[in-house]
């Protein structure tokens, strides 16, 4: 049977090949999806907010955009993934209400969770190769180690495969 | 923080057992007959154990979500369960199918819409008067989607400063249907401390 692992809100995990990472009902947050190929590992980290640096209380690594990417590369690197081979795929980052609110309202922080997983990304130089983001709606997201598909599901806006 | 953050719990706690006695008057007003409600429970939800409220990640919801100004700032989201916001509509338009499927419609969301004002109202007004400070709810946005999703707007925002967030969980009676609602409200960090010296813990 082929192992499904669970990745919980602000929380990471990684899988060989023929391993599935899943993660259910992706808002605000996002889903970022990492990938060796070669060795066929995958790491799945969901974060809730931008940055680790804006926030005192910054202890779950998993929580946020920029260390939960840098934990998920060491993690891959254990089971024999390398940096330079990573390509990564993204999904959720919603405004889950439309509301006509100022800008720094909490609503737009998946617009900004967006923003700043892209800009670690270009950082590490690790290219995003699929995105599925924003809208106004939820997504599940399954990510396969054997083939780096990365599965959306949504309720009344389809299924795609990125 | 920890001792502060009890004193807060209370208050919050104080806050949903007079707003759900508020919103159940209301409810019962605009009904024209009696709605019954359980005593309010106040739960902790760690970010982990999203899956253990509402019947998991992936379960239909209905959320509405507003934000407050005035002397403190901060959002309210009150989720209701598909059977819930089903049995909430077939009361306020009794021609309304209760195992309606898919999304609401305009009637249907504003209805709904109308109800998470009165009940944000209610709980408002409860925290208006117990710590003396002025707020005022915007209008209310209303989604149809996963739990988790629609829980990650509140949680994100917990998120900010812990690894936890808490609710109240209020039941209401109409015979034998029953609404479950869970009610978050979410100050700003900074009105935060403004309730916390309201209720007299700082000076």
């Amino acid at each position: 049977m082929i192992q499904r692992v669970k990745v919980g809100m602000a929380d990471l995990n990684t899988v060989i090949s023929p391993g599935v990472l899943v993660s259910l009902g992706l808002g605000s947050c996002v889903g970022i999806a990492l990938y060796d190929g070669h060795v066929k590992v995958a790491g799945l980290a969901h974060i809730m907010l931008p940055s680790s640096t804006s926030i005192k209380n910054n202890e779950n690594r998993a929580k946020f955009a920029d260390t939960a990417i840098l934990q998920l590369i060491d993690d891959m690197i254990v089971l024999g993934a390398k940096q330079n081979r990573l390509k990564a795929k993204l999904a959720g980052g919603a405004q889950m209400f439309a509301f006509n609110s100022r800008d720094n309202s909490p609503l737009k922080i998946g617009e900004r969770n967006i923003v700043s997983t892209l800009d670690v990304l270009m950082e590490l130089k690790i290219p995003v190769i699929g995105q599925d983001t924003g809208g106004n709606y939820g997504r599940t997201v399954e990510l396969y180690a054997e083939t780096g598909d990365y599965l959306i599901k949504t309720i009344g806006h389809g299924v795609k495969r990125i | 923080m920890t001792f502060l953050n009890d004193i807060y719990l209370d208050a919050f706690k104080e806050v949903g057992n007079i707003g759900a006695g508020n919103a159940a008057t209301s409810l019962s007003k605009l009904l024209n007959r009696r709605i019954n409600m359980n005593v309010p429970e106040i739960k902790i939800l760690r970010f982990n154990e999203v899956e253990t409220v509402v019947g998991g990640a992936e379960k239909l919801v209905a959320g509405i979500y507003l934000e407050f100004v005035g002397d403190i700032r901060g959002t309210i989201l009150y989720i209701l369960d598909k059977d819930s916001a089903n049995n909430l509509l077939h009361l306020l338009m009794p021609n309304y199918c209760r195992d309606h499927q898919g999304d609401f419609s305009k009637i249907e969301s504003s209805a709904l819409q109308e109800v998470g004002n009165i009940l944000a109202s209610a709980y408002l007004g409860s925290l208006s008067a117990l710590t003396g400070l002025y707020v005022k709810p915007s209008t209310p946005a209303l989604a149809y989607d996963m739990a988790g999703a629609i829980l990650s707007v509140p949680l994100i925002e917990f998120g900010q400063v812990g690894e936890q967030a808490f609710f109240i969980e209020t039941l209401f009676i109409d015979g034998l249907d029953r609404i479950k609602g869970n009610f978050f409200l979410i100050p700003e960090i900074d009105s935060y401390f403004i309730i916390l010296k309201a209720l007299g813990v700082f000076r």
